[in-house]
């Protein structure tokens, strides 16, 4: 089984039936999973905030949300986490592509990926960073303790884990 | 008739509805002039009732009413072509357009100019957009109501505000009420 597929089962597995996204190439196979499966809606959305608007909609109707995004989103996404998805106690996961990290051709990458966890941190979110491809098998876990904490939590895949994971 | 007009005469209409209300001014008269379960207060996050409302209506089947503000939607454009390309027959999207943004003390916004939000919504593929005037919010609402079919309601109006106190209810409290009312919506 793919990497992806891997972690399109686990979110199914997780009760997750609403996802939301802005892509980032190294999270393609993860959307075309999602897209192929009749397990999860799939909803993208124009912009990460926007899209935990959906996330947090998605939850008050009784459906287990997830969100996915890259890393430079996190700039835009604060406001959302802190009054809405922390504010109301919701339970978020993100899974995101965490660009900028070794293995990145584009230099500007890097600017956002130096702020990641420092963006987190300042947050309270607990973050999970999946560098080796084994450590995927952490996922099911995360997700559960993500809804039992009703709290968001960050899952950072970097170009490493995407290497060994396809 | 301004802002907290339109929404005293849509009282009624929402009293049997999921309520998605946006930040500010509109929450706090609606919490004032109409409190009730099935609504879900906004208390930061500005631009986002549409989302919550569209993700709210996608997952279950009883009708979701969000009332947002042309300044809201003018900070979330990116909601209109999402909330065109998934349609949900179960949800209603009430702007009050009074052209301006409100609750910061009714500063200009450009739906107030040259801007039209229903015609934005209409080239973002938005089937049913229905434009009216303050005195036939409620009207509208309803037939978008029993239309069955996904409705973004323009409703324009006059800027201005009245003296409403913030709300005070825990963000927790009108999350866990607003979920035992979307369960007893879906029975
Ligand atoms: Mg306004």
């Amino acid at each position: 089984m793919s990497g992806s597929r891997k972690l399109v089962q686990d979110m199914v597995d997780a009760g997750i039936g609403f996802v939301t996204s802005v892509p980032c190439k190294q999270l393609k196979g993860v959307l075309e999973e999602i897209d192929a499966s009749d397990r999860i809606r799939h909803v993208p959305a124009n912009k990460e905030d926007e899209g935990m608007g959906l996330c947090a909609g998605a939850f008050l109707g009784g459906t287990r949300p997830c969100i996915i995004m890259q890393n430079t989103a996190l700039g835009v996404t604060v406001n959302a986490l802190a009054t809405l998805i922390q504010y109301y106690h919701m339970p978020l996961p993100m899974l995101i592509s965490y660009r900028g990290e070794v293995g990145e051709p584009v230099a500007c990458q890097v600017e956002m990926a130096v702020h990641t966890k420092a963006i987190l941190a300042q947050l309270n979110i607990q973050t999970y960073h999946f560098h080796r491809a084994q450590d995927a098998r952490e996922f099911p876990g995360i997700l559960r303790h993500t809804f039992m904490s009703s709290k968001p939590t960050a899952i950072l895949t970097d170009a490493t884990f995407w290497g060994e994971a396809q | 008739m301004n802002r907290s007009e339109v929404i005293q005469s849509l009282l009624p209409v929402l009293r049997d509805e999921l309520v998605v209300c946006n930040i500010g001014l509109p929450s706090q008269e609606l919490h004032m002039m109409g409190d009730q379960p099935s609504n879900f207060y906004m208390l930061g996050t500005m631009g986002l009732a549409s989302s919550i409302g569209l993700g709210l209506a996608l997952v279950q089947e009883a009708r979701v009413v969000a009332i947002d503000g042309d300044g809201s939607v003018l900070t979330n454009l990116g909601t209109l072509p999402t909330i065109a390309n998934n349609v949900a027959d179960n949800f209603t999207l009430f702007i009050v357009d009074n052209g301006s943004y409100g609750s910061t003390g009714d500063q200009p916004t450009y739906a107030g100019r040259k801007t039209s939000l229903a015609r934005v919504a209409e080239a973002c593929g938005c089937e049913r957009v229905v434009e009216c005037d303050a005195g036939q919010a409620a009207e509208a609402l309803q037939d978008a109501l029993e239309s069955n079919r996904m409705t973004i309601i323009v409703c324009k109006c006059d800027p201005g505000n009245i003296p409403v106190p913030v709300i005070e209810k825990h963000p927790v409290t009108i999350r866990d009420r607003f979920i035992q009312a979307v369960r007893r919506a879906n029975g």
